[in-house]
C-alpha cells in the first residue's frame, strides 16, 4: 500500500472506489446506484468547470469568509515552555466551523443538478446548521437528520437549524447519535433520490461523498500553506499538524496540501475521541485498533463486535461520536503518513480550560481533543518545532455541556 | 442452475397458475426458538422463506424490519444461530427453499468463503445481500454459483437499461425487483400497472428468470400484482410479530393467519 505524489488523495482510489485496495468503495443498495453514478459524473464535470470553480471561490471568499486567520498562541506557548503553538482559526468561518465548506459545495452541486430538496446528517449539529444555512442561501428545501440524544446536547445548533427554516428529523433508533442519523438520512435518500440531493456531513459514506467533502475542506489547507509561507518564508523544518478526527473531514482538509511532504518535516497527527476515562466505550477506531468493516456504504476501520454489529460509541463531543472513520484516514494510517491517537473526555475538557484561560479563543469540544494532544507533546519539544492545531469549531454549541461539567464560568 | 429447489418451486407455482409467495422474517425474532416455530408454521402457506440476518445499522430497511432486527439482537442472536435455525428448519421442510438475506458486513466479518461453506452445510438455497450491488458482487456471486447457491441480484426502478441487461446476464435463477423508491415497508406509492410494466421489461430480456416483486406488499396490495412470478412480503409480517407481542397474543398463530390470508389472495 503506497501513497502517490502529486495526485490529490481523494483521487487515489481504484475503479471500484477503494483506497489502498481495501478502504472505501460503495456498498449501497441497488436503488442508489443510479443517483450515486449521476452525482459522480456531475462532480467530475463540475470540478473541471472554470465557471463552477469561480463560483465556489466567490462563495468561499464572500460568504464563508476565507481566509480564516492563522495565529500564534503566545501565552500558551510561554506557559508550556516547549514547541511553538499556533492555531488555524477555522471556526471564524461563517457559521462557526469547517462544515460550511462541504455544505456550500453540496448546495451548489444540488443547484447544478436541478434538485430542489437537500438532506443531510449531523452529530454536533454543525453539519446540519451549515447545510441549513447554505440551503437558505441558495433557495433549497432542507431536512436535517439528527439523533435524539444529540438534539438534547447540542441545542444551540438545533435552534440555528430551525431558524434557518430547515426541518430537524429526530432519530430515535439505536444509540440516537450520529451513526443513526446517517443511517436514517440514507434511508430517506433511498426513498426520495429522484428529487432530493443528499449531503453526507463528513469524509465518510460511499466513495463519491468522501471525494466531494475532501475536495471542499481542502480550502483550509490551501490557505494554511500560503499563510505558513508568508509567516516563516518557507515551510519550517519541523511542523506538526494536529487535528481532531471523527469522520475526518476537517483533518483531511487541514492536511491535504502537506501529504506529499516528508513526514519527518510535516507530521500529521489525528486525535480521536477516547470517551470518558473510565468507560470501555470510545469513538476511536483508528487509534484503538478496530477491525475493518462496512458502515454507511464504505469499508473502514469500524468499532464493531466480531459478528459485524456496529458498537455503541461514547464521547463528550457529539461531532466525534461516530464508530467509523473516513477511508482516506485508514489509508493514511496504514501507509503511516499520519499518526493517530486519542484524547479522553477529561483530557479534552482540561485542554479547553487551559486554552480559554490563556488565549482569547473558544474552541469547541472537538478541537479541544486536538489541543489536548498539543498540550501533551509541546513541553517535550524544542521551540523550533511548530505545532499547528486546527481550531475547527466554536464552543457556543457546547454551552450546556460546559456549564454542566465545569460549572459557571466567565 | 439445473434442478435448483428455487427453480422447481417456481415451476410448481406456475403450474398452479399463481405467483410464489415469499415471506421474510428476521432470524431470532423474537427468540431463536420462536422464530423457528414461526418458520415451520408459515411455510405451510409460503413457497419460499426468506430469513433475515439481523443487523443493527440496516440502511435499506424501514421501521418494521428494524424493530424486528433490534429485538432479535437484543435477545442474543448470533450468526451461527441463524445457520442453526436454517438447518433445523430444513430437517423438517427439506423441499422448502430458504433464502438468507443480510448486509455485507456480516459476511465480511464471517469471511466470504467460510460463510458460503456454512450456507452449503445448512442447506441454504439462496442469498440476498442488500448493500452489495452489481458489479462489485460479481466474484462473490460466482463463488456462490459454484457451490450451487443462488445469488439473487436486485433491480430497482432507478436501474438503467444497460445495467439491467448486465445484471440479468449475471443473475442466477431468481431476480428481485424492488417495486419503488423506498426502504422496506414503505407504503406502495406507485400503481401496480406501473410496477408490472417495469417487471415485464425484465421478463422480456430473459423469460427463463424467475422475477419476484418486493417492497410495499401487504394484504391490500398483493392481489394487484399476482401476474408476477413471485411476491415478497416482509414488513407486514414483522409488524404482526410486533403487534402480537404488544397484545400478548400467540405470535405463531397470528403470523400464520397473516400468511394464510396473503396466500388466499393470490391462489
Amino acid at each position: 500500500m503506497k501513497l502517490k505524489k502529486k495526485i490529490p488523495l481523494i483521487d487515489q482510489h481504484d475503479k471500484f472506489g477503494f483506497w489502498g485496495g481495501k478502504f472505501g468503495g460503495s456498498f449501497i443498495p441497488e436503488t442508489l446506484k443510479k443517483p450515486v453514478e449521476d452525482l459522480t459524473k456531475e462532480f467530475a464535470k463540475l470540478r473541471k468547470d472554470k465557471k463552477f470553480i469561480k463560483k465556489r471561490d466567490f462563495y468561499f471568499k464572500n460568504y464563508i469568509g476565507s481566509p480564516t486567520s492563522f495565529i500564534k498562541l503566545e501565552n500558551l506557548t510561554d506557559h508550556l515552555e516547549g514547541a511553538q503553538i499556533w492555531a488555524k482559526i477555522v471556526s471564524e468561518a461563517n457559521g462557526g466551523a469547517h462544515k460550511i465548506y462541504n455544505a456550500t459545495v453540496h448546495a451548489l452541486i444540488c443547484k447544478a443538478m436541478g434538485k430542489k430538496y437537500i438532506i443531510g446528517d449531523t452529530g454536533a449539529g454543525y453539519a446540519g446548521k451549515m447545510l441549513s444555512m447554505a440551503a437558505k442561501k441558495f433557495g433549497l428545501k432542507c431536512k436535517i437528520f439528527m439523533g435524539a440524544k444529540d438534539i438534547k446536547r447540542q441545542k444551540p445548533n438545533c435552534d440555528a437549524i430551525r431558524k434557518n427554516g430547515a426541518e430537524i428529523i429526530p432519530v430515535f433508533s439505536g444509540s440516537q447519535t450520529l451513526v443513526d442519523a446517517v443511517s436514517e438520512c440514507m434511508r430517506y435518500w433511498v426513498s426520495n433520490c429522484d428529487n432530493t440531493h443528499m449531503c453526507v456531513g463528513s469524509t465518510v459514506g460511499p466513495n463519491i461523498f468522501v471525494k466531494i467533502c475532501g475536495w471542499s475542506t481542502t480550502q483550509i489547507s490551501r490557505e494554511l500553506k500560503f499563510q505558513i509561507k508568508k509567516e516563516f518564508k518557507k515551510i519550517p523544518k519541523r511542523v506538526k499538524l494536529i487535528n481532531c478526527v471523527g469522520g475526518g473531514s476537517s483533518a483531511y482538509g487541514f492536511w491535504s496540501e502537506f501529504i506529499d511532504i516528508d513526514r519527518k518535516q510535516v507530521e500529521l497527527i489525528g486525535v480521536e475521541a477516547g470517551g470518558p476515562k473510565n468507560s470501555k466505550l470510545h469513538a476511536a477506531p483508528l487509534s484503538r485498533n478496530a477491525k475493518i468493516g462496512i458502515l454507511h456504504g464504505a469499508a473502514s476501520y469500524v468499532c464493531q463486535n466480531n459478528e459485524g454489529q456496529i458498537s455503541e460509541t461514547e464521547s463528550i463531543s457529539a461531532g466525534l461520536d461516530y464508530p467509523g472513520v473516513s477511508p482516506i484516514h485508514c489509508f493514511l494510517k496504514d501507509t503511516q503518513r499520519a499518526r493517530y491517537t486519542f484524547a479522553t473526555d477529561e483530557e479534552a475538557l482540561n485542554a479547553y480550560k487551559l486554552i480559554t484561560k490563556f488565549e482569547k479563543l473558544n474552541p469547541s469540544l472537538e478541537p479541544s481533543h486536538a489541543f489536548a494532544e498539543a498540550i501533551k507533546i509541546a513541553p517535550k519539544l524544542d521551540k523550533n518545532t511548530i505545532i499547528i492545531v486546527n481550531s475547527c469549531g466554536d464552543a457556543k454549541k457546547d454551552r450546556d455541556i460546559l456549564k454542566q461539567k465545569l460549572g459557571k464560568r466567565k | 442452475m439445473i434442478n435448483s429447489l428455487i427453480n422447481e418451486t417456481f415451476k410448481n407455482t406456475r403450474k398452479e397458475r399463481r405467483p410464489a409467495l415469499l415471506t421474510y422474517t428476521v432470524a431470532g425474532d423474537n427468540t431463536k426458538k420462536k422464530s423457528l416455530e414461526i418458520l415451520k408454521s408459515i411455510s405451510n402457506y409460503a413457497d419460499i422463506c426468506e430469513i433475515g440476518f439481523p443487523h443493527n445499522t440496516p440502511i435499506a430497511d424501514g421501521g418494521q424490519i428494524q424493530t424486528s432486527a433490534y429485538r432479535a439482537i437484543k435477545n442474543g442472536i448470533k450468526i451461527n444461530d441463524v445457520f442453526s435455525i436454517v438447518k433445523e428448519f430444513k430437517k423438517i421442510k427439506k423441499d422448502k427453499p430458504v433464502i438468507l438475506m443480510g448486509y455485507y458486513n456480516m459476511i465480511y466479518q464471517y469471511n466470504e468463503n467460510k460463510f458460503i461453506d456454512k450456507c452449503k452445510k445448512s442447506k441454504v438455497d439462496g442469498l440476498i445481500v442488500v448493500d452489495f450491488p452489481f458489479p462489485e458482487n460479481k466474484i462473490f456471486s460466482l463463488k456462490c454459483k459454484k457451490r450451487k447457491i443462488n445469488f439473487i441480484q436486485l433491480i430497482s426502478p432507478t436501474t438503467s437499461k444497460i445495467r439491467l441487461k448486465k445484471i440479468i446476464k449475471n443473475s442466477h435463477d431468481m431476480i428481485y425487483y424492488i417495486s419503488m423508491l423506498s426502504t422496506t415497508g414503505g407504503k406502495l406509492k406507485v400503481s401496480s400497472n406501473q410496477i408490472l410494466k417495469e417487471y415485464s421489461k425484465i421478463k422480456n430480456y430473459n423469460k427463463s428468470k424467475n422475477v419476484v416483486i418486493g417492497f410495499g406488499i401487504t394484504e391490500k396490495t398483493i392481489k394487484s400484482l399476482k401476474k408476477a412470478d413471485g411476491l415478497v412480503v416482509g414488513s407486514a409480517i414483522c409488524k404482526e410479530i410486533t403487534n402480537s407481542i404488544k397484545k400478548r397474543q400467540n405470535i405463531v398463530k397470528n403470523v400464520t393467519n397473516v400468511v394464510k390470508k396473503l396466500r388466499n389472495k393470490i391462489k
